[in-house]
């Protein structure tokens, strides 16, 4: 029994109903926006020291016994996921200071990102297979009301689409959900692991397994269900954006991980087959699409895709080495993407426009934020020494390990393709010089710069680049954590036993 | 009755992706309505259909004496139900502000934001 488990949940939740009580003051709700997701990013903090020095913690909520009632569990890859939930939290609320607008902000916009963290940090922890769908519901409809906030037409035209998907893959998953209760009469992950191998006929459950498949694919944009996510992510503020980078995919490949190791491994030989090539085909589609745009925002959001396809391949080889490669890229990429996305919303601010064609020169007037979208750019591209690398090494090297030459071959590949759109944004935003019959509203945005906005919007970037170069330093420790938490995902001795409290 | 309720499953699912296909975003809306209620029928079926047999338990026994109705699924599709319900109030405000902006109900008018 820990209650560090439940904190990252209810930490987001008392903060969104305090900024509920506050709604007609803004400046009181700012402030509670930053304590409170600072507050979160501590908590995340304490559950990861704890899970790593104690092992598994474990809370049952109203200490009805698992598998009678739900808990909370934190194992390291739980535990990493909402640390960095709680870390991105953090930034974003930072960030948001200077570039929500007020209109915004009298819409609810900070009691809907503490919802979305609150959902999100129950998706990463719960135990209980409808207790994930209720918390993937709650960071959706969060997600949903943050994405047409603003009302335009832009919105309204992707927020259609990401709905009715979203929606769609919601509803697959409570099939899913009824379907494994109909089958084993329990709904604990951990009791599913001991009982769904005990099933008469393992075919059913095969089945099962592809319905959540098919649901967590549509979440985390995968091969060939992303369509909604090029179409939507691009319209709101970036702020707004950015969050969604940072977490909202990586829930759909957390379940992911979850799901096709702790209770639908029996089929490996087929389902993990499938999932190689769909991490492939993500890779591919997801790098192809961003080199065809020149607008900041859809090729960082076609590039999400793409990154996907990496963490996909790390569950796919399925050797505890591949997983931890997989953990590793999943932080990296919530890190250096959301700064990407930081990065282009500053550059909107100074030069009034995200299409590479309309903007330029921003090397000789700000060699800083050059400096700082280099950070996470080559992180992306998997440059080294920084993040990326130490991700897309240890995936490829497990790939090596099992002989899979194919996806070795693509990874690499997409690695070039990822380096050449960085380097299309640096080229053109940075060294170009800037477009005659675009500098008037340069001009116009770079007067109405105030200073100070700037410099708390590049506080965050500054630390998330910091960041993306000390993990890809300090290498040895976070690999480390990761290979735990990828021997934790493979042999579920000790999640079972630590939810249920008996030796399997 | 089994049988019967998977056949009603199976056409309300049917029904939802053919209403889901089409071009209108009224049309849209009920196809979302009609699969929450497939998947809360299913659920409802797939745990087992007893009929008459609440799950109370008389004074002075541990247990219900007969065979019972598992009240789990219930309490899963009433949560569903109150989510979906929730979620489509969102999605009809939704289409409505989309119609009020596009000036058209017509999912072919509004991909602006594909290419």
């Amino acid at each position: 029994m820990s209650v560090a488990v439940a904190l990252p949940v209810l930490i987001p939740f008392i903060f969104g109903s305090l900024s509920l009580v506050f709604f007609n003051s803004h400046a009181v709700q700012r402030w509670l926006g930053v304590i409170g997701t600072g507050l979160l990013f501590l908590a995340t903090i304490v559950l990861l020291h704890k899970t790593w020095t104690d092992g598994i913690q474990v809370m049952a909520m109203g200490s009805w016994p698992a598998p009678f009632g739900i808990v909370l569990v934190a194992d390291m890859t739980s535990a990493i996921m909402t640390l960095m939930a709680g870390m991105m939290g953090f930034a974003l609320a930072v960030y948001s200071l200077p570039s929500i607008s007020r209109d915004h902000e009298a819409f609810g916009y900070y009691p809907l990102m503490h919802l979305l963290l609150a959902g999100v940090s129950g998706a990463f922890l719960t135990g209980d297979i409808f207790n994930l769908y209720v918390w993937v519901e709650v960071l959706l409809v969060a997600s949903f009301a943050l994405l047409i906030l603003g009302g335009e037409r832009g919105q309204m035209e992707g927020a259609i689409k990401y709905v009715t998907l979203n929606l769609f893959s919601s509803i697959m998953l409570l099939v899913g959900v009824g379907l494994t209760y109909g089958l084993t009469g329990t709904l604990n992950m951990a009791d599913l692991a001991v009982k769904l191998p005990e099933v008469e006929q393992q075919g059913l459950v095969t089945v099962v397994g592809m319905l959540f498949l098919v649901s967590f694919s549509i979440k985390a944009a995968a091969f060939p269900l992303f369509f909604w996510l090029p179409a939507s992510y691009h319209t709101p503020p970036v702020a707004v954006t950015a969050l969604f980078a940072a977490l909202l995919t990586k829930v759909g490949v957390y379940a992911l991980y979850r799901f096709f190791t702790l209770m639908f491994g029996n089929d490996v030989g087929y389902t993990h087959e499938l999932l190689l090539w769909i991490g492939g085909f993500t890779m591919v589609t997801g790098v192809l699409g961003a080199a065809a745009y020149y607008e900041i925002r859809r090729i960082l959001a076609f590039h999400i895709v793409s990154q996907i396809g990496y963490m996909i391949v790390g569950l796919a080889l399925f050797t505890p080495m591949a997983l931890a490669g997989g953990v590793i890229y999943i932080v990296h990429n919530i890190i250096a993407k959301t700064n990407l996305f930081l990065v282009g919303g500053v550059i909107y601010m100074m030069r009034g426009s995200y299409d590479l064609k309309q903007i330029g020169g921003l090397w000789k007037t700000r060699p800083l934020l050059g400096v700082l979208f280099l950070l996470p750019a080559m992180a992306l591209a998997g440059i080294p020494p920084l993040s990326g690398f130490l991700g897309k090494y240890v995936i490829i090297r497990a790939g090596v390990e099992v002989e899979s030459w194919g996806i070795v071959a693509v990874s690499l590949g997409v690695g070039l393709l990822t380096l050449y759109s960085m380097v299309k944004i640096w080229a053109e935003a940075f060294w170009k010089a800037q477009p005659e019959e675009h500098a008037a509203r340069a001009e116009q945005f770079e007067q109405a710069l105030s200073q100070k906005s700037v410099a708390i919007m590049l506080l965050p970037i500054i630390a998330l680049g910091v960041l993306a170069a000390v993990i890809g330093l300090a290498a040895q420790p976070v690999y480390e954590m990761a290979l735990v938490a990828g021997h934790q995902l493979l042999d579920s001795t000790d999640y079972i036993e630590a939810v249920l409290g008996v030796t399997p | 009755m089994e049988p019967v309720m998977a056949v009603v499953v199976g056409a309300l699912f049917a029904a939802s992706v053919y209403m889901m296909l089409r071009r209108s975003i009224v049309k849209l809306v009920i196809g979302l309505i009609l699969l929450s209620n497939a998947a809360n029928l299913l659920i409802f079926t797939v745990s087992g259909l007893t009929r008459g047999a609440p799950p109370l338990i008389p004074e002075g026994l541990e247990v219900p004496p007969d065979a019972w109705a598992d009240p789990l699924p219930q309490a899963l599709i009433l949560t569903a139900i109150v989510i979906g319900f929730g979620v489509l109030a969102f999605a009809v405000v939704l289409i409505h502000r989309a119609y009020e902006v596009v000036g058209e109900d017509d999912m072919d008018q509004m991909r602006s934001t594909d290419t």
